[in-house]
């Protein structure tokens, strides 16, 4: 069988749950350049079915009679996703999943896909004790599950990877040749440290393009016209690098989407 | 692949491209004419609205009141216009600012009756060649009046300076006109960042053209200028008005972005003794302006590209034009005349393409902000 990803939201909208993660060889590159991603191991369906996996990259269940290509009913989808994430709860007794709506801190928003009524969506079952973890919180603090084992060289890791994207962001921004423009015009030149880019506005109504416009159509945009250059694809990682820088950017200024 | 929007600008490149494309071997009448007659094509279409340069004033200023009320009116009042900022790259690479430029030239021959004089405010080319400036002077060689060249960064950093001091020679000089003084000031000297990298003239060019890279040394007037403008001012009386052209704003705006003269205050302070003051400087590429004790100053609009306002800095008497339209290639942009009264002092024009022009009162600068105060943004930087 092909590996293929399936991405299921699941009805309490508390779960994202990846399937057979298989990326293919050019987005592989637009993540990074140089080595390639490290890819969840799929198991083989055994039955005929696809194989499901959760975002941990281990817990798995197949759901028989599903063909390949072929999406599951919602009613189906929903008991997949209760099924894999009790199985996830009983591999982990001592961690607690953390459902956005019933952490009190944080505004009761309505999850539009709730209305089903799937009852995942109710807390209760799962929310196990918050004894002895793998790692003892500090005094005050919850407990985490991923996040919580990795070290601060991991968090020095990420931190370097990131400010790299973004360096190459800046590069390629200040760069009329990076940007494939044909009249020597880079962007820095009329948006100097990204100054008056707006990443927070997005998405916005642009009259001129007609429609509600992401980030990267105005970058697009930007590209074809006072750049004179051509259109990144959307998955490029010049773009996704532009994106970053600008964004980077603009750190801790509050999002306002939609705002001229 | 993402689907492809195609902008109004986009349509009208497009439409616009099949008649441009023979322009590389035209001479720069025919030039003019092809830009003219394609320009309008566009506007009858509706793409674009139409706009001629609109006076708001009186070309020449009546004489003022408060100029004859104070005894000091006299001396005739006199306009002269302005362009600058035109940053033209060789004229095979690039049309979109070859456009702004001749738009400006336009504009200023429109004018009637004529100003005295056009100063050209610098950054004339984009990365210092020879033959930018070249295109460049030919295209202000259409100018009906008199011009008066200032050199900009832009212009200088590549060969540090020998093309343009050959084509229109020493970059300071002073001359008197209706009884004011009138000083052109080098003022985009940089400390030497480039020998100790060996960077090739082109990269020592590239990196004065971007605002943000942190690496070149911010502009000064220098020591030796600062001395020639003593010199000069040796000689003129301390009642005479003075108007100094300068690049650089010649006060501290935004470091970061070199919207800056590192010696400002040593300047200032030889200006200091002179009743009078108006400084004219090129560089920021926004509606500027300032007052800083005698001296008022106003930066010019660009033909090219708009700036957008530096995050700190910003005069208290600034009030910021609108934020540009990424959609229309010549909104943000424009040139701009000063009418000088009698006193000496100048009452200025923004005149934005595509927008109203914006009137900017001597008055409002020397009350500091009590009196005349221009139209407030709807659009501010944010
Ligand atoms: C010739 C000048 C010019 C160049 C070059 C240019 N832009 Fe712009 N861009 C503008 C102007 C002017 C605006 C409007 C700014 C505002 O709203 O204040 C703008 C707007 C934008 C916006 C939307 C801002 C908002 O408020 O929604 C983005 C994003 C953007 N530009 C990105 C880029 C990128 C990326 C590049 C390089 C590929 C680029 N621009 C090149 C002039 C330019
Ligand atoms: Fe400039
Ligand atoms: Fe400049």
């Amino acid at each position: 069988m092909t590996r293929r990803s399936i991405a299921l939201v699941t009805a309490a909208g508390c779960a994202a749950i990846l399937a057979a993660v298989a990326y293919a060889p050019q987005v592989l590159r637009a993540q990074q350049a140089q080595a390639p991603l490290p890819i969840h191991q799929v198991p083989q369906a055994k039955d005929g079915g696809v194989v499901v996996m959760l975002c941990d990259g281990k817990t798995s269940m197949e759901v028989k009679g599903l063909k390949t290509g072929e999406s599951m009913s919602h009613a189906q989808a929903v008991e997949v996703t209760r099924e894999l994430m009790a199985q996830w709860q009983r591999e982990h007794p001592n961690e607690k999943w953390q459902m956005a709506q019933t952490d009190e801190s944080s505004q009761p928003v309505p999850a539009p896909s709730a209305a089903s009524g799937a009852d995942v969506s109710k807390p209760s079952s799962t929310v196990p004790s918050m004894e002895a973890g793998a790692k003892p919180p500090a005094k005050g603090m919850q407990q985490g599950d991923t996040y919580a084992s990795f070290t601060d060289r991991d968090y020095k890791v990420w931190k370097n990877e990131t400010d790299n994207f973004v360096a190459e962001g800046k590069r390629i921004f200040h760069s009329d040749k990076e940007l494939g423009g044909t009249i020597g015009v880079s962007c820095d030149m009329c948006h100097p440290d990204a100054s008056n880019t707006h990443p927070e506005t997005y998405p916005k109504y642009q009259v001129q393009l007609q429609k509600v416009a992401l980030l990267r159509d105005m970058i697009n945009w930007c590209i074809e016209n006072p750049v004179k250059g051509k259109a990144f694809d959307p998955n490029d990682p010049k773009l996704r690098a532009l994106e970053a820088y600008i964004l980077a950017q603009r750190k801790g200024v509050p999002l306002n989407y939609g705002k001229h | 692949m993402a689907a492809r929007h195609k902008s109004v600008e986009t349509k009208y490149m497009e439409e616009r491209d099949a008649v441009l494309r023979g322009l590389r071997g035209l001479d720069r009448r025919t030039f003019l004419k092809v830009l003219a007659a394609s320009a309008g094509a566009v506007m009858s279409k509706g793409l674009i609205t139409p706009h001629s340069f609109q006076l708001v004033e009186v070309a020449n200023a009546a004489p003022d009141k408060t100029a004859e009320a104070t005894g000091m009116a006299g001396k005739p009042p006199f306009t002269f216009a302005y362009i600058s900022d035109t940053h033209l790259y060789p004229r095979t690479l690039n049309q979109r600012f070859v456009r702004g430029a001749v738009k400006a030239v336009e504009d200023v021959n429109a004018l009637d009756p004529q100003p005295d004089f056009v100063l050209f405010g610098g950054d004339l080319a984009q990365t210092g060649r020879h033959e930018e400036l070249e295109l460049g002077r030919q295209i202000l060689a259409e100018l009906k009046a008199p011009v008066k060249m200032m050199v900009g960064e832009h212009d200088w950093f590549y060969d540090l300076g020998d093309s343009w001091k050959d084509m229109f020679g020493p970059p300071n000089y002073s001359f008197d006109w209706k009884g004011v003084h009138v000083v052109v000031l080098m003022s985009v000297h940089e400390k030497d960042f480039w020998t100790a990298r060996k960077l090739t003239p082109a990269e020592r060019m590239g990196i004065v053209a971007g605002l943000d890279n942190g690496i070149q040394s911010r502009f000064e007037v220098g020591d030796e200028e600062r001395k020639w403008l003593s010199d000069d001012l040796a000689k003129v009386p301390h009642t005479t008005p003075l108007l100094v052209f300068s690049h650089s704003p010649l006060y501290k705006y935004y470091r970061n972005w070199n919207f800056w003269t590192e010696d400002a205050e040593q300047v200032q302070a030889i200006l200091k003794p002179y009743k009078h003051v108006t400084v004219i400087h090129g560089h920021t590429h926004q509606m500027l302006y300032n007052q800083i004790a005698n001296i008022s100053f106003y930066g010019m609009l660009s033909t090219a590209w708009p700036w957008p306002y530096a995050p700190t800095g910003l005069p208290p008497l600034t009030i910021q034009m609108n934020r540009a339209d990424p959609f229309d290639q010549f909104d943000g942009l424009g040139d701009g005349q000063l009418n000088v009264r009698p006193d000496g002092l100048a009452d200025k024009i923004y005149n934005l393409w595509d927008r109203n022009p914006v009137s900017v009162k001597a008055d409002y600068l020397i009350s500091h902000g009590k009196v005349a105060r221009p139209p407030a943004p709807q659009f501010a930087s944010y």
